[in-house]
């Protein structure tokens, strides 16, 4: 186990208040068990810790790519669908382009597209939640449906007519499109915790102490929403870069800008398929998917810091097995490992 | 000090030599790492047939863990690590709960020892009628009874409780606290079991809530015969129902004897504190004293008395030594009671080399 | 009842809200490029069709925005909603003829991939710390793999290398579509791979979001109540762990659809299957407006539709919501 507990009531007090009889008394041995600082809880997890260097990485890629790319990405040669090799590691295009330079120069576009969308997304989600939440009454109801009725309303196609119908489409343009179409769900996640924080007591005393709102909301609430809005914009930084990637691949946005789904547009319109060249669509999409997967695991992360009913407390599958433990609700595994001193 | 006159029964002490259930040396850790956190270490504790035995203490002493790991249904990570649970069922033969298999265990449930658990509310299966929640567990242990008669014992069982039996209808969320709670009580009567252990089964509800629950359940014990483990930290709750009181301390049990002999001459330090910590039910107001300091990391005990560090009767030989259960030191005590304290044992002091000391006035009121 | 009128309502007004921003879009973006296809179209359109297209994209100049408005619900609600120029045909009959093939494949794949995922993420959440846990990293992964992407390589696979599937269309075209067995096994045959694919890259988010329901909801008191009740293995599983773990799990599937038909739609670009998703790219290409609009507000009805069936199935599995108010 790599995730230190001592959170354990801190991490309560953000679910409901329903817990398993046991866990009360457990949780309370378990919380005083180690006294380390709980400053780097978060980054003890090992989930979070493998999402974030794989994030890093791509950051890193998306600031010096340009520079570290051996071709210019759009520069066309003689080597044409040559298979990867020393020379082209990724392999080249119909053009003889060089897939892995397009690769290297696209990060930038697919990461600043979805930061981007996702501050964006992300500030506009937590001005109607928690705006909702606090309030209550008629604006909440209201502000309630408005973002109900952007979750329902499918946003791919929205966004495809929107994008579609401006005269120019660049990356900061999808990225304004995306995030008018995507912070739904971050507000309805924060409205409702905003809602239960609101009738805590230290936010009861502090309006009975006659506190500004505004402060409340500043010192009181947001700083307790901070795992929520953490895990709200990673998901919406995931989801900015699913679609601007869509986007690009069904031909909508700047094709002289590279990014990953431009890579991919080009070897499905250049039927990459039919011809064999699997470079040129594999890495682009095994590149989605590992910026994909790292965003999903920061975010198993946070919610393991958040719910602690979700951490693997030591659950590891071959130990257990070795031991003969079978970890099940019901059925508490007896081993005979403990030495009997008493008569 | 005078003493309380116990409600409802006459005091008694079962005798030792019919005990339903034996726990023997029971030993539980949480966490399946390298590094668990031992909560129970050994703990021995004997129920009479048709005794009510009282399990007291503060929050984190292990009250709750002792019952669901005699039951196994402590969950992940808890892990019993060793120890016997010998249950003997009416024609006299003992099986040890540890050693079953799931068959064996899922037979054996809800016939020989029902639980009631603490908070109502979340014991309720939400989306199931109350009395199809009953009749699940009635058909799981005689499949051949059928739903209806299932629910027509459920109707039964309800009315058992003083709930109208067209309440079978209802959902948990249509009920109010007290309700569900006898609901509980009617599901853990169904299969008429021996053993009933009941987890703070009072603790969400008022106190004239509190008041019926716990005369209702000495009725009907007096009805039908099971014996009870009543879990609570409220000790003056206990003296009401209990015949026999044992008190844990951090994962172990350090006095265990007759209610009364509990509440009016506690032998154990912690016994004692305990007590003061709660206002008498009876008789001349005393003062409340809070016991100093908290429980301790069950993950950073040493090799002494756990209670030491806030116990007002602590010497050197306390640090030493972790006190074995024994029979007090006050001349004229019933036999049958025991407390783990170094103060009632010498014997254990001299054998560290330390001087014993007397038993302080205040560990042996008379 | 009151639950399902307050749903009900707010269905409405989403409704209302989809239909009003595509009122609203064409008219505020810059440019006007729809009377430029309309001139460059003219004869092969009708005049009156021409008239229409002016309506919805707000051509009409000497109107007010109210009048607009007002024409514009009055085109929609007789079926009415422009003309392809990609197609030269009415959008409602376009779509007519493409929404069965989507409703078919992406239905039908979803509700498979609803069932079998939930399914499987009762048994993972249920057994932690067995073998099935390590088939979270693999979810995980193909959880955050495009949709489309796995398209691809369910093609390059499956068509182009080992030729077992074809790679594009919904059915054999030499045969004539029909109620006969060879044209349906030919819409199955052509179907297998899209549906596959759909199941295969929706699936984990399924698996995923049961399993911490299941882990979640396994340590509520009421299951280990129905473990001490002694019940059989299955009736704790089903009956009271995931019973009550789908819930919020129906709720999702509700809130994601529209995600997830986003995703598929696509996905029938990759196939060339002949369903709204391929329309819609044909139009985007073509710069196809009309069809455009048309697909969103088909595709918004449809998701809003599914919305109220998993309501109601939420409502009946759900004796709280019944009683409220």
């Amino acid at each position: 186990m790599t995730i230190d507990t001592s959170i354990v009531e801190e991490g309560q007090e953000l679910e409901k208040p329903s817990q398993a009889p046991m866990t009360g008394v457990v949780a309370a041995a378990e919380g005083r068990r180690r006294g380390k600082p709980r400053k780097f809880l978060f980054l003890r997890n090992s989930k979070a810790v493998a999402g974030m260097v794989i994030l890093g990485f791509f950051l890193l890629i998306a600031i010096i790519g340009p520079w570290i790319a051996p071709y210019d990405p759009s520069a066309r040669s003689d080597d044409i669908l040559q298979p990867p090799s020393w020379e082209h590691w990724f392999g080249t295009t119909h053009l003889g382009q060089d897939v892995f330079s397009q690769i290297l120069v696209g990060t930038r576009g697919v990461i600043v597209v979805g930061f981007v969308a996702g501050i964006l997304a992300t500030a506009i989600g937590v001005i109607v939640g928690v705006t909702a939440g606090y309030i209550g009454g008629l604006g909440d109801e209201t502000l309630s449906v408005l973002a109900n009725v952007f979750l329902v309303i499918p946003q791919l196609p929205l966004i495809i007519i929107i994008a579609g119908q401006l005269p120019t489409v660049g990356g900061v343009t999808v990225a304004v499109v995306i995030a008018i179409t995507g912070w739904a769900w971050g507000a309805r996640v924060l409205r409702a915790q905003t809602l239960s924080l609101r009738r805590r007591d230290f936010v009861e005393a502090a309006r009975a102490n006659g506190e500004r709102t505004w402060r409340i909301i500043t010192a009181e609430i947001l700083p307790n929403l901070t795992a929520i809005i953490a895990s709200g914009f990673v998901g919406t930084v995931a989801f900015a870069v699913l679609s601007l990637i869509t986007l690009s691949f069904i031909g909508i946005g700047n094709t002289g800008e590279w990014n990953w789904g431009t890579v991919l547009y080009q070897a499905q319109s250049q039927l990459a398929l039919q011809r064999g060249a699997w470079w040129w669509f594999v890495p682009a999409g095994l590149c989605i998917a590992l910026l994909g997967m790292s965003l999903t695991l920061i975010n198993f992360g946070i919610d393991e810091f958040v719910n602690p009913r979700l951490r693997s407390t030591g659950l590891n599958a071959r130990s257990l097995r070795k031991r003969g433990i079978r970890p099940r609700i019901g059925f508490t595994p007896v081993v005979r490992e403990a030495e009997e001193t008493r008569a | 000090m005078t003493i309380a006159s116990p409600i409802g029964h006459p005091q008694r002490l079962a005798p030792a030599s019919d005990p339903v259930l034996e726990i023997k040396n029971l030993s539980v850790d949480y966490g399946y790492d390298d590094d668990p956190v031992h909560v129970l270490r050994q703990v021995s504790l004997t129920l009479g047939r048709g005794e009510v035995l009282g399990l007291a203490g503060e929050s984190g002493c292990g009250k709750s863990t002792l019952a669901y790991a005699a039951t196994r249904l402590l969950p992940p990570p808890g892990l019993i690590t060793g120890g016997e649970v010998l249950f003997t069922d009416r024609s006299g033969v003992k099986t040890d709960l540890l050693r079953l298999n799931d068959t064996q265990l899922r037979a054996s449930r809800w016939q020989d020892m029902a639980i009631v658990f603490q908070g109502a509310m979340n014991s309720l299966n939400p989306v199931y009628r109350i009395g199809r929640q009953i009749a699940d567990g009635i058909r799981a242990h005689e499949p051949k009874t059928s739903q209806k008669e299932a629910l027509e014992r459920a109707a039964e069982l309800l009315d058992l409780v003083g709930i109208s039996p067209d309440r079978l209808r209802s959902y948990p969320h249509e009920l109010s606290g007290g309700m569900r709670q006898r609901v509980m009580i009617a599901m853990a009567l169904a299969l008429d079991p021996q053993v009933l252990i009941m987890d703070e089964p009072t603790t969400a509800l008022d106190v004239v809530m509190q008041r019926q629950i716990v005369e209702q359940i000495a009725e009907l014990r007096d009805r039908l015969g099971f014996s009870v483990i009543f879990i609570t930290h409220d000790v003056s709750l206990l003296i009401e129902i209990a015949d026999r009181i044992a008190i844990m301390y951090a994962g172990e049990i350090v006095e265990d004897a007759a209610a009364l002999d509990v509440y009016n001459k506690p032998r154990h330090p912690y016994s004692s504190a305990l007590l003061h910590s709660f206002p008498p039910l009876r008789g001349p107001r005393r003062e409340l004293i809070g016991i100093p300091g908290s429980p301790p990391d069950l993950s950073r005990l040493g090799g002494g008395c756990p209670f030491a560090d806030r116990c007002a009767f602590a010497f050197d030989a306390c640090s030493k030594v972790n006190p074995e259960l024994v029979f007090p030191n006050v001349p004229g005590d019933d036999p049958r009671r025991s407390v783990a304290c170094l103060r009632h044992d010498p014997a254990a002091v001299r054998a560290v080399g330390e001087v014993p000391l007397p038993v302080p006035a205040e560990l042996s009121l008379s | 009842m009151r639950f399902f009128l307050r749903r009900l309502g707010f269905y409405l007004i989403t409704f209302w809200a989809a239909v009003t921003i595509n009122f609203f879009i064409p008219r505020i973006m810059p440019g006007d490029p729809v009377s430029a296809l309309i001139a460059k179209n003219q004869g092969r359109i009708s005049p009156d069709a021409a008239e229409a297209l002016r309506t919805l994209f707000g051509l009409d100049e000497n109107m007010s925005l109210w009048d607009q408005y007002v024409q514009y619900w009055n085109l929609l609600l007789h079926g009415e909603l422009g003309t392809s120029f990609a197609y030269s045909a009415p959008v409602a009959d376009v779509i007519a003829g493409a929404i069965p093939w989507t409703i078919g494949l992406v239905g039908i794949a979803t509700i498979i991939s609803f069932t079998l995922g939930t399914l499987i993420g009762s048994g993972i959440g249920w057994r932690r710390g067995t073998w099935a846990d390590s088939l979270l990293p693999i979810s995980t992964f193909f959880s955050a793999v495009p949709y489309f992407w796995l398209a691809l390589i369910a093609i390059s696979v499956f068509s182009v290398t080992l030729g077992w599937f074809p790679a594009s269309g919904s059915y054999d075209r030499s045969l004539v579509p029909s109620f006969s067995w060879e044209f349906i096994s030919s819409v199955i045959y052509y179907g297998t791979l899209p549906a596959l694919t759909i199941v295969i890259s929706s699936i984990s988010g399924w698996i995923l979001g049961m399993r911490n329901m299941m882990v979640t909801v396994s340590s509520e008191d009421y299951v280990t109540v129905a473990q001490a009740k002694g019940v059989s293995e299955r009736t704790a599983l089903f009956g009271y762990s995931a019973r009550n773990a789908i819930l919020p799990q129906v709720s999702s599937f509700a809130l994601s659809l529209g995600f997830i038909v986003g995703g598929t739609l696509v996905m029938e670009i990759v196939f060339s299957y002949q369903g709204i998703g391929y329309y819609l790219f044909t139009a985007v290409a073509a710069k196809d407006y009309p069809l455009m609009q048309g697909i969103f507000l088909v595709i918004t009805v449809a998701v809003l539709f599914a919305n109220i069936v998993a309501d109601f199935i939420y409502g009946v599995l759900d004796p709280r919501t019944r009683q409220e108010g």
